[in-house]
């Protein structure tokens, strides 16, 4: 049989506001444990929240983004129930009226079709503390620094065919909230979390299947490897003749399994109501302008103009949109070249290795942007060849001159292009191989371009590189037709 | 010296008759004396109370001459108060001791007031008869079998037996009205957002609302002056000025219009208690008002709404109470359930126990809309019908409660009976209006009062009325035997 | 429609009210008599009428986001059942 899997995400991503999203306390992460929790976090009785204004306005800025409709007036609701490392016994959270409606984003995929994933809604709420499983005495410790953080949950249509997709999508949704500076995508920390819904159903059924929901999965590649696993799971048990149960399930990274969370399995029953403390928020349209005229570009609109204004193939704009980072990075080294071929080329090509295997971010590189525009420069205006520049960057990487123009001059690896220099060497090599000048100039047309290589290739050996190859094929040339 | 109104106070203060250090001491004596036959105060804070006072004996004498300024009184149990137990009558907050100040605590103290301490009510305010107290029942002064009202009892029974001039309460259901009414005091719940509720613990978000419990209108102005205003700390509070309270008190009556709602008068109602209610209105016509029947015809729906969305928001309000990070935590507990189970169940009373289960099951999938929704659409039936009547008139009367209070235990084993109590007093909570409540004579002894009810911010016109009729009767001056 | 005693256990755990089971028949026999009060409400026409959530119809009015809060993890704990290593503890939360 051939199976379809059927994938939504909820994605929760924490805004990056100073501070949570009912309380004034730091939102920072990584503090003492306790230390980021005040009256209202801790759930204190008598205390009442108030909504930052923050929070709503990087909730806004995502409905924009992704063409939603955003609600006029939203209602806060409690989920009620009981667990350690929710101070309240609720979270608050929106229910009937979220903040931002549908929506959708658009994905590439590894072979280049653009594909639109729906988004169903994304509300606010607050985040719950952490426990902690290290054994105090057969006891669990709790932390409410992060209690009241806010969080944006971001819910998927269930329009994701593969784990393959879901990476892609959360990839854009976690550079759209980069885009937007509203949350800082640190998924080792916990800024970006994931729970997947999976299911299979034969291929051609309409209806889906059961789902199981795998809660807070924290990398891309976990994603992958999490839903491959739940896949592999569902179509095993169903083809055993089993049934998909709906349950919450956790990812084992270590074991690179999926197992059923059955403290969490007894039917929850939320009781979702209005919350009584809050008000209905009201987002006025003036709002809604000002912060549709604070927008960044996004990823979108900036791989659509790198096309057109740069000329970059759809590939290479979407590599260079896909984090604000690097598309910075490669528009200054544009803007100091003036060669947007050049730049791309660079950033994606040696750049990118060099990134990679030292595990950098763009924003860590060694290489700054001027300094590689700096040297594109030199290639363009015959400086240094191709094959040199490739000498000047890693030295540049090492950390070996503050310029490309500094390298150039210490190293002396200045292109020679003085043609009476470059005769003298040619000179020399013909006279070195008079044998093969003979055989050349004896050949046929044919014969003579492959032959003419190796001339090339002596000429350059000669001069340790650095004869301007396109002076070396033409006086070439002349020599050997001489 | 106990037996001097606010008002008066001040002026003794100011003609430097009386220290505030002196009075406080007379009033924390009289406290000793007199609060074991009553069970008013849970905690009584001497030493807190000695060092307010000599504080505002010391800006008296710098030359500030606010009218509060050395002013005794006492809060109800459930205003946190930093570094004092704040246990709202439950055992579950017995070994509460609040980090932080309630803002009408703060805005009290920064006026000068003396706290003296922390006053029984009913446990979570939940209840009509101050019963319900982990602390044990609080007795009405004016006959110590009887209950005082809920739930602010302590609060009532205090400053009836002239312990206290004046108390902090708050009303969810009429929770000030009621035992004000039970104790010949004024007591006046604002409208919705007028109080901040912030370090009020909370019974049901949508209706509580703090207030003062008096001797006089005059002096409720006083204090809801001090008490009232916008607060930041919380997102239902009003920010809109507080009205000059003190100077609405005397404007005259003359072509006030007082509605009389029919349904108030039905069956349920004590005749003598009516009898009461026309004797009030015949007065307050002498005073120039004009008179006319008017219909609230969903208040016969107002207890069961009442008692859908205060329980389904008391709920999850009193979800926070889990043994975890502060209050009551039963012995080693085996494992999460049975912390939650045994903290819970043995740290709330019986009462309390009931309404969270009332609520739990309003909300539960499947109930809400025929409980939650429901009662909420009853809301605002309830206040579509006083924007309609207050098109008519100016402010409407009627009795505060159904009965005089009852005897000691007499409801205590019929929540429902107790709950019809409440009949005349939830609408005003439903609908968010202010309403007032002051003594208007006596049946078989004990007091009984009339409400007066105005529309949103009217708070002033109510005081006025109040204090008018106050200038022309004098029930409200009337003392309980032996106190 | 009345609860039974299965009833009230559940909306108990819910509520994570520990019951004893001497209590459960009175518990059971008041809750019903609340629900029958409770019940008048369901002969009201409320058709096309919108639910009131707060008396006051205000909106929500918004905080700058700004840190205003200060360490006071000391004072809190102090008032806690339970601490250690400034966490507070609690019987083990299994996943």
């Amino acid at each position: 049989m051939q199976w379809e899997t059927v994938i939504g995400l909820e994605i929760h991503a924490q805004l990056a506001t100073r501070s949570k999203i009912f309380s004034g306390s730091a939102t920072t992460f990584g503090a003492e444990p306790n230390t980021q929790a005040s009256l209202i976090d801790l759930g204190m009785p008598g205390t009442l929240p108030v909504l930052n204004e923050e929070a709503v306005r990087m909730a806004v800025k995502f409905g924009l983004a992704i063409e939603a409709e955003i609600g006029h007036t939203n209602v806060f609701a409690r989920k009620n129930y009981f667990y350690p490392d929710l101070p309240k016994g609720y979270q608050t959270s929106q229910m009937d009226k979220p903040i931002v409606g549908k929506g959708f984003l658009d994905i590439t995929l590894e072979d280049g079709t653009v594909k639109r994933i729906g988004i169903t809604r994304a509300h606010l709420e607050e985040d719950a503390g952490k426990s902690l499983h290290e054994d105090f005495h057969g006891m669990s410790g709790i932390d409410l620094n992060r209690a009241g953080t806010p969080l944006l949950e971001i819910v998927s249509e269930p329009d994701i065919r593969s784990a393959k997709e879901a990476v892609a999508y959360v990839k854009a949704i976690h550079a759209l909230v980069r885009y937007l500076g509203i949350c800082d995508g640190n998924m080792a920390e916990g800024s970006l979390r994931c729970d997947c819904n999976v299911s299979v159903r034969p291929k051609g059924q309409e209806a889906f299947g059961t789902r199981a929901e795998i809660k807070n999965v924290n990398s891309f590649r976990f994603i992958e490897r999490a839903i491959n696993h739940e896949v592999q799971r569902q179509i095993e048990l169903i083809e055993d003749g089993g049934k998909v149960v709906q349950e919450t399930r956790l990812y084992d990274p270590n074991k690179d399994e999926t197992r059923s969370m059955r403290s969490k399995e007894e039917a929850n029953d939320y009781r979702y109501f209005p919350c009584p403390d809050l008000l209905p928020v009201v987002i006025e349209p003036g709002f809604l302008d000002e912060v549709r005229a604070g927008l960044p570009e996004l990823p979108g609109e900036k791989r659509a103009r790198f096309e057109r204004e740069h000329g970059l193939s759809a590939y290479d704009a979407n590599v260079l949109s896909a984090s604000r980072e690097l598309a910075d990075y490669f528009e200054q080294v544009q803007q100091v070249c003036g060669d947007a071929k050049l730049a791309a080329n660079w950033v994606m090509g040696e750049l990118s290795s060099l990134l990679n295997k030292d595990n950098l971010e763009i924003d860590r590189s060694p290489v700054s942007a001027a300094q590689l525009g700096g040297m594109i420069l030199r290639i363009k205006d015959n400086t240094i060849s191709g094959k040199i520049a490739k000498m000047v960057f890693e030295a540049l990487a090492a950390g070996e001159g503050a310029s490309a123009d500094a390298v150039i001059e210490a190293k002396g690896l200045k292109q020679v292009t003085d043609s009476g220099a470059i005769e003298a060497v040619l000179d020399e090599v013909l006279a070195a191989n008079a044998a093969q000048v003979e055989q050349y100039r004896a050949s046929d047309e044919a014969k003579r371009a492959k032959m003419f290589g190796f001339f090339v290739g002596q000429a350059m050996k000669a001069s340790k590189g650095k004869a301007n190859p396109g002076q070396v094929n033409e006086l070439l040339k002349k020599k050997l037709e001489g | 010296m106990h037996r001097l109104t606010l008002a008066q106070i001040a002026r003794g203060l100011a003609a430097k008759d009386f220290s505030a250090v002196e009075l406080s001491e007379a009033l924390l004596a009289r406290i000793g004396q007199f609060d074991p036959q009553l069970n008013s105060f849970i905690t009584v804070t001497a030493d807190q109370a000695r060092a307010q006072a000599q504080a505002a004996d010391a800006r008296r004498a710098a030359g500030e001459n606010g009218a509060l300024l050395g002013a005794p009184i006492a809060h109800k149990d459930l205003f946190c108060t930093q570094g004092v137990r704040t246990s709202c009558a439950s055992k579950i907050l017995d070994n509460f001791v609040s980090p932080y100040d309630a803002t009408v605590v703060e805005k009290l103290a920064a006026a000068g007031c003396v706290s003296l301490g922390k006053l029984n009510m009913d446990e979570f305010a939940m209840g009509s008869a101050n019963e319900s107290s982990h602390y044990g029942p609080v007795r009405n002064p004016w006959n110590t079998e009887c209950v005082p009202g809920g739930s602010s009892g302590g609060s009532a029974a205090a400053v009836a037996a002239r312990l206290i001039p004046a108390a902090t309460g708050s009303d969810t259901g009429g929770s000030i009205r009621q035992p004000a009414a039970l104790t010949n005091l004024t007591g006046i719940k604002p409208t919705y957002g007028r109080v901040s509720r912030w370090g009020m613990i909370a019974y049901a978000s949508s209706l509580d609302q703090g207030g003062p419990l008096a001797r006089t209108a005059e002096d409720c102005a006083l204090l809801l002056g001090a008490m009232a205003g916008f607060d930041p700390k919380d997102s239902t509070c009003v920010d809109q000025p507080v009205d000059d309270y003190l100077a609405a008190l005397n404007r005259p009556l003359n072509g006030l219009r007082i509605g009389l709602p029919r349904e108030y008068f039905g069956a349920g109602l004590d005749p003598r208690l009516s009898d009461a209610v026309m004797a009030c209105v015949e007065v307050l016509k002498k005073l120039g008002a004009t008179v006319r029947e008017i219909g609230l015809p969903n208040m016969q729906h107002a207890i069961p709404a009442y008692y859908v969305i205060a329980p389904a928001e008391a709920s999850s309000n009193l979800s926070r109470f889990d043994g975890v990070r502060f209050g009551y935590r039963c012995e080693s507990p085996v494992n999460l359930e049975d912390l939650y189970k045994r903290s819970r169940g043995e740290g709330f009373g019986a009462e309390v126990k009931r309404r969270i289960m009332v609520g739990t099951y309003a909300l539960s999938a499947g109930y809400y809309d025929a409980y939650y929704l429901k009662a909420q659409k009853i809301r605002r039936l309830i206040r579509s019908d006083f924007i309609g009547a207050f098109q008519e008139v100016d402010v409407i009367l009627g009795p505060t409660t159904p009965n005089p209070a009852w005897k000691l235990g007499e409801k205590s084993s019929d929540p429902i009976a107790a709950y019809l109590e409440d009949i005349y007093t939830i609408t005003a909570n439903l609908a968010g209006i202010p309403g007032l409540s002051m003594p208007a004579g006596f049946v078989d002894g004990l007091p009984v009062g009339v409400q007066l009810l105005a529309p949103y911010f009217q708070e002033g016109r109510l005081l006025n009325v109040a204090h008018q009729y106050q200038q022309a009767t004098d029930w409200h001056q009337r003392a309980p035997e032996g106190f | 429609m009345a609860l039974e005693r299965s009833d009230v256990e559940k909306i108990a755990h819910l509520a994570r009210l520990g019951l004893d089971d001497a209590e459960l028949p009175r518990t059971t026999e008041t809750l019903n008599d609340i629900l029958g009060l409770i019940d008048r409400m369901q002969a009201v026409d409320t058709h096309g009428i919108e639910p009131l959530a707060h008396p006051l119809e205000a909106t929500q009015r918004l905080r700058p986001d700004e840190v205003t809060e200060s360490n006071r993890r000391d004072a809190y704990q102090a008032i806690a059942p339970a601490v250690e290593n400034g966490l507070y503890l609690v019987p083990k939360v299994i996943e």
